[in-house]
């Protein structure tokens, strides 16, 4: 056994781990954080997508012993004093899922890419969510969600209007 | 999928990672683990322990040492797609780094992992074939030594490393010249069907190298003789196949990775010759 000491989403996390324990499970299993979800385990589908020092990895291929000293953040620790993250509400008022399952990642990707370029084109924004799955295939009201939270107010409310209706849905 | 069990230990610096690796014939490095990580969970790969190379000093930097670019082994894929020195000295390598797999793979995997795993589909081990790049070798006794990329990939998966050896350092030449590097894939994250590095006139002539159509990257010998001789781009990629052995899996067969590496091959020419 291997002593890691994690921040997640804020708060100092020690745990013993074996050191075959994948960060996923540490979050899922240790931690009780079971909003990453686990979709293929083989790094290809990006549901178990969290950040590492702000930027997107993939969970099911790292060890929790490599994120030892490391801030992880997850889907839980993106809403703050009761207020959606303004990536989550722009998947919400995009409707930019269906069963949800993928979201988590696409959410932690998205936001990821954000950081390094905070005007994409929607061509750049589909190339940065080309490791992350959507099994309901709703790729392009996702899209539309990550343009809308790069800049409500270049292409947000019109696209949320002419899919969700004036009110936008929300 | 779980990876079966094995020691874990966090090397401080290169010695220290070579006298564990020592200590332990099964042992293994672990740098991003985004080629070694899938093995494991597979059970492909079960090594006894893992040194953990990811925190030892020194290995992240890219640096302009006037006759070459010295990349370190542990610089991730995404620092050497947006690396300011290799986009202005050897813009091929920093084009082909942003290729490899999805954005969360490039935060994680490392171009000495990539070179060091020898993968004959990877992305980057044929562009440093290409470019004539130098692999510098660290080994017990503080011995290094340096290794020419077409040396140093003996063969499938298997990289002129001992096992008590580390990768510290990739030398890669100034290339400012004309380059193309052409992936051909199915799905947009997926690894290369086939590759071609195409170089215009390096050092002798136009220098082209593939992925995938082998047991290592490979030099396209017949084509940069047939340029070399005055043959045009067009003729010259229809011997991109010659001294091949392609493999056949689910996305294509050897037959079909022939006839796509001689119009890659000629794809590549024309833009890094134009
Ligand atoms: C979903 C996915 C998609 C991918 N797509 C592509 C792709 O399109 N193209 C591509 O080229 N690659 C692709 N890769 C592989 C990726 O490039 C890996 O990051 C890389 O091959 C390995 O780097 P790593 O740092 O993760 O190495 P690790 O997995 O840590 O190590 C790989 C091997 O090299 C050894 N090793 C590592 N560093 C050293 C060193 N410094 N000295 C000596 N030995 C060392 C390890 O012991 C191990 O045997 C993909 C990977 C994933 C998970
Ligand atoms: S579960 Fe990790 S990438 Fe699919
Ligand atoms: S919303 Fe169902 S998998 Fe994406």
């Amino acid at each position: 056994m291997t002593r890691v000491a994690v921040t997640v989403n804020g708060e100092q996390r020690e745990a013993e781990v074996e050191p075959r324990q994948l960060l996923v499970y540490f979050l899922r299993e240790g931690l009780g954080l079971t909003g990453t979800n686990v979709g293929c385990d083989t790094s290809s589908c990006g549901s178990c997508t969290v950040h590492v020092d702000d930027e997107a990895v993939k969970s099911c291929t790292m060890l929790a012993v490599q994120a030892d000293g490391r801030r992880v953040t997850t889907i839980e620790g993106m809403a703050a004093g009761g207020q959606l993250h303004p990536m989550q509400e722009a998947f919400r008022r995009n409707h930019g899922l269906q069963c949800g399952y993928c979201t988590p990642g696409m959410v932690m990707a998205a936001t990821s890419y954000l950081e390094e370029n905070a005007s994409p084109s929607e061509t750049e924004v589909r190339q940065a969510l080309e490791g992350n799955l959507c099994r309901c295939t709703g790729y392009q009201n996702i899209v539309k969600a990550v343009l809308d939270a790069a800049s409500p107010e270049r292409v947000g409310r019109a696209i949320g209007d002419a899919v969700n209706g004036p009110e936008g849905g929300a | 999928m779980i990876p079966a069990a094995f020691d874990y230990e966090r090397a401080e610096s290169v010695d220290h990672a070579i006298e564990l690796l020592g200590s332990d014939e099964e042992a293994k490095i672990l740098a991003g683990g985004h080629s070694l990580l899938p093995l494991m969970k597979l059970r492909l790969a079960q090594p006894s322990k893992l040194v953990d190379i990811s925190r030892v000093d020194g290995l992240s930097e890219i640096s302009d040492e006037a006759d070459a670019m010295v990349i370190g082994a542990l610089t991730r894929h995404h620092d050497v797609a947006n690396s300011d020195v290799l986009q202005a000295n050897c813009p091929i390598v920093a084009h082909t780094a942003g290729e490899i797999g999805d954005p969360a793979v490039r935060h994680v995997g490392t171009i000495g992992g990539s070179v060091a795993h020898a993968d004959p589909a990877s992305d980057l081990p044929t562009v440093l074939l290409a470019l004539g790049a130098t692999m510098v070798v660290r080994g017990p006794g503080g011995a290094s030594r340096e290794v020419g990329a077409g040396d140093f990939f003996k063969g499938l998966f298997e990289p002129d490393l001992a096992p008590d050896e580390v990768l510290v350092q990739i030398r890669v030449p100034r290339h400012t010249g004309g380059w193309s590097y052409l992936k051909f894939h199915r799905r947009a994250q997926d690894w290369a069907l086939v590759g071609v590095a195409a170089l215009a006139a390096n050092g002798s002539g136009p220098t082209v190298a593939l992925t995938n159509m082998g047991d290592r990257p490979l030099r396209a010998s017949a084509v940069e003789h047939a340029l070399g001789a005055g043959a045009d781009p067009a003729t010259a990629a229809q011997l991109a196949a010659e001294g091949t052995s392609p493999p056949s899996d689910a996305f294509g067969s050897a037959e079909y990775r022939r006839e796509l590496s001689k119009v890659l091959v000629q794809r590549a020419l024309e833009q890094a010759m134009a």
